[in-house]
């Protein structure tokens, strides 16, 4: 009885795949960023080194908003709140770094303090040089404004549509409360004009590649916690709340606190992945509250598939990649563009790209087995011999 | 946080186990429950007898599943008392923390998690601790798997275990609906219209199955379907305008001429 009932153990899993994958490309681009010269059909140039680690920041907040998106059913618009705040908290580090190198030269305030004729840094400030301090920060900072706002909104039992209007008002007023100078990050203008990291020149090639390798090193360990997240009982509980929330309850669970939890690790998430965005852009500045940003992540993940780990990761990288390249042709149509792809998406391809992935992988199967000459099992004949064993 | 009525504490499961010196598990009195002037429950008294299979009939709007709702904590009544045992009381706590004290429901619209499978379905209603630690770091035990196994065939759903809820028959969902309800091994069972879309063979084994649980657990069936009602029931209570109109065995039911009136009287005319 136990037997047939024991849960069917795929033969590989997704992870290692999506995890090798990942060290691989990063290992290759390390190679063919180092050893070969420049103007060589290997070489990958500095300049694509570091779109590659903007497009795997990206990949990690897409991994953050299908947590909560794909897995729990809650549409969450606005997580670029999350994402640049995460950003602020290593731009305020990376601030501090500059020191006495500033256009005013001033050792212990930040130029745009000095600018506005303040004498001494507002207290929020305070461990802001430390390497440490950013780090907690990086987590502290998103995790607090999605337990606050998730405890509120998830207690009272808001959900669906007007939750989602809730995210977004929430990073929108985030935005106008950064544009203002009084706020002490920089108004309109940001953070930017950053030296170093960790005493490393952020001008430096190997610099960038080193944030390059740091990214996709941090990707990987999202995407391992996610899956043991999605995995355990935990992930199967919120894909019940998603499904059907109240009869969760009636089973015994508190939907509110996990639905608070589950929130809180996203945007801890998508902090992690604004921190390592902002030395590999050289700014922050509040136009990434943008509600538009937080539009654009969910698109990533729609394109890529809800409810599949990898889905977002390729969604995100795969949109990304087609706005570098639509910018720079047609900037003013993109939007029409990405616009067009999530109605496109949506009708066609409910389940995004990752639910074409199954298909695609059989097909290639049935056609190697073809070219060696042994027939797959079919579907039927497979299933009986899984009754038999 | 359970609490009693006094509103300290009970946190050890021993603690809310409901006091039955009485012979009473579920006490209902004077509930009433008005949506918008509409009284849907109006001062309604019912008892529920520990181990006792009770059905619940009533016409359209009479208040079953109003009632259904008070018990479960979905609705809070307007005045009244619910109390589980003599001294747990029911209007204190919310709909997951009832459901942990050991009152188990069923929708009349099966509700089951559609894109998980059947399996996982079952193994999500089981008791033990439903916080996040336990989910996230949790792993079934042995002894667990074989309770999900003994369920899996006590509602026959053995070979689609691994089938997504949401591609299982109508019947198939009251089936594994039930056994979620199994699986939470609650006191008190709530069955709201078991039996509803089943053929004739599925609703004799429902009979069956629901027979087989009274003594262990205390079961509260809803039905309009009055030759299920007859073919389990010992006790009968009928519900009319939110409130008890009548209370007796299914012969004293039919005989009594309020009933037939108000709602056998329908059935028969």
């Amino acid at each position: 009885m136990t037997s047939s009932t024991a849960k069917p153990m795929s033969k590989f899993s997704n992870l290692h795949i999506v995890i090798g994958l990942l060290l691989l490309s990063t290992v290759y681009v390390t190679i063919c960023n180092l050893m070969f010269a420049e103007g060589s059909a290997m070489h990958v140039s500095d300049y694509t080194v570091s779109l590659f680690g903007k497009y795997l920041c990206y990949a990690l907040l897409a991994l953050a908003v299908d947590l909560v998106w794909g897995y729990c059913g809650i549409l969450s618009l606005g997580h670029g709140a999350f994402f640049t705040l995460g950003g602020y908290a290593m731009g305020m580090y990376l601030m501090r770094q500059i020191g006495d190198r500033g256009v005013y030269g001033n050792p212990d305030l930040p130029d745009f303090m000095v600018f506005l004729n303040w004498t001494e840094m507002p207290w929020y400030w305070g461990g802001s040089d430390s390497i440490l301090w950013m780090v907690v920060m990086v987590f502290v900072g998103p995790g607090l404004l999605a337990y606050v706002f998730g405890s509120l909104a998830f207690r009272s039992r808001v959900s669906g549509v007007y939750l989602s209007i809730m995210t977004q008002a929430v990073t929108y007023a985030l935005m106008l409360a950064f544009f203002r100078n009084e706020m002490g990050f920089g108004g309109n203008n940001g953070l930017t004009d950053f030296k170093e990291i960790l005493g490393f020149s952020l001008q430096e090639p190997h610099t960038k590649l080193g944030l390059f390798v740091a990214t996709a090193v941090a990707l990987c360990i999202g995407y391992v916690v996610c899956h043991f997240i999605v995995n355990s009982k935990m992930g199967r509980v919120v894909t019940a709340i998603r499904d059907a929330e109240s009869r969760v309850r009636f089973v015994g669970y508190k939907p509110e606190s996990y639905k608070v939890w589950i929130y809180v690790v996203s945007a801890m998430l998508a902090g992690v992945a604004g921190a390592l965005y902002v030395p590999q852009v050289g700014i922050i500045n509040p136009g990434e509250f943008s509600p538009l940003n937080s539009i654009e992540m969910v698109i990533w993940v729609a394109v890529g598939g809800r409810n599949s780990l990898y889905g977002a990761l390729i969604g995100a990288i795969v949109v990304s990649y087609a706005k570098t390249r639509f910018t720079a042709i047609m900037p003013e149509a993109w939007l029409f563009a990405l616009g067009g792809l999530f109605v496109l998406v949506t009708l066609l391809l409910p389940k995004g790209i990752a639910g074409l992935l199954p298909s695609i992988i059989e097909k290639v199967k049935a056609l190697t087995a073809t070219l060696i000459g042994n027939k797959p099992p079919t579907a039927t004949e497979k299933q009986a011999s899984e009754v038999k064993s | 946080m359970i609490v009693d009525k006094s509103g300290s504490p009970l946190s050890a499961t021993e603690n809310i186990s409901p006091d039955t010196r009485h012979g009473v598990i579920l006490y209902v009195e004077d509930v009433s429950v008005s949506f918008d002037g509409f009284k849907a429950l109006n001062d309604l008294n019912l008892y529920i007898n520990d181990g006792e299979l009770r059905c619940l009939i009533g016409a359209n709007g009479a208040g079953k599943t109003t009632l259904m709702d008070v018990i479960t904590g979905k609705i809070r009544p307007d005045k009244g008392k619910v109390s589980f045992g003599q001294q747990v009381d029911l209007l204190q706590l919310d709909e997951s923390e009832i459901a942990l004290a050991g009152i188990g429901r069923k929708f009349q619209k099966p509700t089951v998690f559609e894109h998980l499978s059947v399996y996982e379905n079952i193994e999500l209603s089981l008791t033990g601790d439903k916080g996040i630690w336990a989910s996230l770091f949790g792993k079934l035990t042995g002894e667990q798997q074989d309770r999900i196994a003994e369920i899996l065939y006590t509602i026959d759903l053995i070979k689609e275990c691994h089938y997504p809820a949401g591609r299982l028959s109508h019947g198939q969902k009251q089936w594994l609906e039930i056994g979620m309800l199994l699986a939470a091994n609650p006191r008190v069972l709530l069955v709201d219209e078991p039996v509803a879309g089943m053929t004739g063979q599925e609703t004799e084994r429902t009979a069956e199955l629901l027979t087989s649980l009274a003594g262990k657990h205390s079961v509260v069936v809803v039905e309009h379907d009055m030759a299920f009602v007859r073919s389990i029931a010992k006790k009968v209570t009928v519900l009319h305008q939110g409130s008890v109109l009548a209370e007796g065995t299914m012969s004293e039911i039919q005989s009594n001429p309020e009933v037939i009136q108000v709602y056998l009287g329908e059935e028969q005319g």
